[in-house]
C-alpha cells in the first residue's frame, strides 16, 4: 500500500485489542475494587492503628465511582475481570517477546540522555526534535512504566487473594497489609498515568488514536512508525 | 435481503460501542443483575476450582509470637442478639452424615482431645486482619474418629446463629481444606475458654479460610456427597473462601 495516502503501519492487531481491553478491564476492575476497598477504607489490622500514610482513609467513594453493589458484588466482578486482565497481559508480552517489539517499548539506561534531550524539547529549551525510533525515550518510560504497574497491580492482588497458599509472594511486597496497600496504590497511579496519557495523545499527537484503533498511523511523524 | 447493503464494520462497531455503554450503565452500582450475575457466580466457580489447586496442606499459615496478638479481636454474629445458651452444660455437638460411626461430643469429651494451639492471622473478606491465639481439636482427628464413607467429599458445619428470619448461619467446606492440620474445632481464644462473642461453647477455625467461612456456635458436623452452600455464599460471596 502507497504510505503516502494511506499512512504508515504502527501498531498490531494484538496490541490494539490488549489495549483497549486493558481500558475496559482497569474500568471494571478500578470500579470494582472500590466497591471492596469500602468494606474496610483503612490499612493495617483492625481496631488497631495504622503507620500506613492514607489521605483517602475513610473515604466513601460515590456510587458512580463503584462497580458491583455490594461486597460480594464487587468482589465477584472484580474477580472475573481479573482472568481476561491477567490474560490479556500475558498475551501482550508474549507479542512482545515473541516479536522482538520489546525493543522500541522498554526503557533501557542508553534511553536516559534522550530521554532528558526530549524533555527539553518539550521545555521549548531546545529546539529540534531529538532524534528516536517508533516512540521516543519519554514514551519508552512510560509504556514500561505502565507495564511494570500492571504486573505489580495483578501479583498484589494475587498476594492478598492468597496470603497463605502464596505467602511468599503476600512476604515479598511487606506483608498482607502493605500488599493491599501496593494494590490501592496502583490505582491511583493508573489513573495519574491515564489522564497523563490521554493529555499527551491530544496535546502532541491526535493522530495517534486513530494508529490506535485502525493499526494506520497518518500524523504528522511519520518516520516514527 | 440481496439489495440491502451489508453492514460495515464501523455500523459493528457503532452498535457494539451502543450496547456496551447501555450494558455497562445498567451494572454501575450492582451485582451484575439477572443478565450478567449467574455469568459472575459461573466464574466464581472456577475461582473455587483455581483456588482448590492452589491449595495444599502441607502448606502451613505463619504462626506468630504472643506479643504480635491484637488487643481488640472484632467479632460478628447474625442474630439481632448475641446467641448464649440457656443451658450450655446440655450442648452437644453431632457429628454424622457419610460417616461409619456417627457420634455426639459433650463439651467435656470435646475438652478431654488432644488439642493443637496457635497464634495466628485472621483475614476477613473485607480486607482487615486481626492477629490471636486459639486452640481446640484438629477437625482430622474428629474424622479419624468417625471414619467418613464413600463419597463424603464435602462437609457441613451447622450452628445455633440464626437471623431475624430464622436463616441459621452455616458453612460449606471441601473435604480437603477441612482436613488442614491447622484447621480445628477451636473451644478456646487467647488462652481462655471461648466466649459468646467469638462463638462459643465451639467453634471452626482455620487459618486458611477467610473469616465468613469459621462457624461459630457449632451445633453439627456433616459430611456430604453434595456441595452445601453457606449463609453468605448462598448471597453470592465466593463458595471457597480459601487464602
Amino acid at each position: 500500500m502507497d504510505p503516502s495516502s494511506s499512512g504508515v503501519k504502527r501498531h498490531h492487531g494484538i496490541v490494539r485489542f490488549t489495549h483497549w481491553l486493558n481500558a475496559v478491564l482497569l474500568t471494571g476492575m478500578i470500579a470494582s475494587g472500590l466497591q471492596i476497598y469500602l468494606a474496610f477504607p483503612h490499612f493495617g489490622r483492625k481496631n488497631e492503628p495504622s503507620v500506613i500514610p492514607n489521605p483517602l482513609d475513610s473515604y466513601p467513594f460515590p456510587e458512580w465511582a463503584r462497580l458491583g453493589g455490594w461486597l460480594a458484588g464487587g468482589l465477584n466482578w472484580h474477580f472475573a475481570l481479573a482472568w481476561p486482565f491477567v490474560l490479556g497481559g500475558l498475551l501482550y508480552l508474549g507479542f512482545l517477546a515473541w516479536t522482538g517489539e520489546w525493543r522500541s517499548i522498554l526503557f533501557r539506561p542508553r534511553d536516559l540522555r534522550p530521554a532528558i534531550d526530549m524533555q527539553l524539547y518539550y521545555f521549548r529549551l531546545r529546539k529540534t526534535h531529538p532524534p528516536q525510533g517508533k516512540h521516543n525515550a519519554l514514551q519508552k518510560a512510560a509504556y514500561t512504566f505502565i507495564i511494570v504497574l500492571g504486573a505489580i497491580a495483578a501479583l498484589t492482588g494475587f498476594a492478598i487473594y492468597k496470603p497463605v497458599q502464596l505467602a511468599w509472594l503476600t512476604t515479598l511486597f511487606g506483608g498482607y497489609e502493605l500488599a493491599r496497600y501496593w494494590h490501592f496504590i496502583a490505582v491511583w497511579l493508573f489513573i495519574g498515568f491515564t489522564i497523563v496519557h490521554v493529555a499527551a495523545v491530544l496535546l502532541a499527537d491526535p493522530a495517534s488514536i486513530r494508529a490506535i484503533v485502525t493499526g494506520w498511523y497518518r500524523g504528522r511523524f511519520p518516520s516514527h512508525g | 435481503m440481496a439489495d440491502r447493503p451489508a453492514l460495515g464494520r464501523r455500523d459493528f462497531l457503532r452498535m457494539g460501542v451502543a450496547a456496551s455503554s447501555a450494558t455497562i450503565t445498567a451494572a454501575c452500582g450492582w451485582d451484575g443483575g439477572t443478565l450478567l450475575r449467574p455469568s459472575l457466580l459461573a466464574i466464581s466457580r472456577i475461582n473455587d476450582a483455581v483456588g482448590s489447586a492452589l491449595h495444599s496442606n502441607a502448606r502451613l499459615a505463619r504462626e506468630y509470637p504472643l506479643s504480635a496478638r491484637s488487643r481488640l479481636v472484632p467479632s460478628y454474629f447474625v442474630s439481632p442478639e448475641l446467641p448464649v445458651l440457656e443451658r450450655p452444660e446440655a450442648w452437644q455437638l453431632e457429628i454424622g452424615g457419610r460417616v461409619r460411626k456417627p457420634l455426639t461430643l459433650a463439651l467435656h469429651d470435646l475438652r478431654s482431645l488432644p488439642a493443637v494451639r496457635y497464634t495466628v492471622k485472621h483475614h476477613c473478606v473485607e480486607g482487615w486482619t486481626t492477629v490471636a491465639t486459639w486452640a481446640g481439636v484438629p477437625f482430622a482427628t474428629i474424622a479419624a474418629l468417625v471414619e467418613p464413607g464413600a463419597g463424603a467429599d464435602y462437609v457441613r458445619f451447622d450452628s445455633f446463629d440464626a437471623n431475624r428470619d430464622g436463616v441459621g448461619y452455616y458453612n460449606g467446606w471441601d473435604l480437603e481444606s477441612a482436613m488442614h492440620p491447622q484447621t480445628i474445632i477451636a473451644h478456646s481464644f487467647n488462652d481462655r475458654p471461648l466466649m459468646p462473642a467469638h462463638g462459643a461453647p465451639a467453634r471452626l477455625y482455620s487459618p486458611v479460610k477467610l473469616g465468613y467461612k469459621l462457624t461459630k456456635y457449632l451445633t453439627r458436623i456433616s459430611f456430604t456427597a453434595d456441595r452445601p452452600g453457606g449463609y453468605w455464599e448462598d448471597q453470592g460471596y465466593p463458595w471457597l473462601g480459601g487464602i
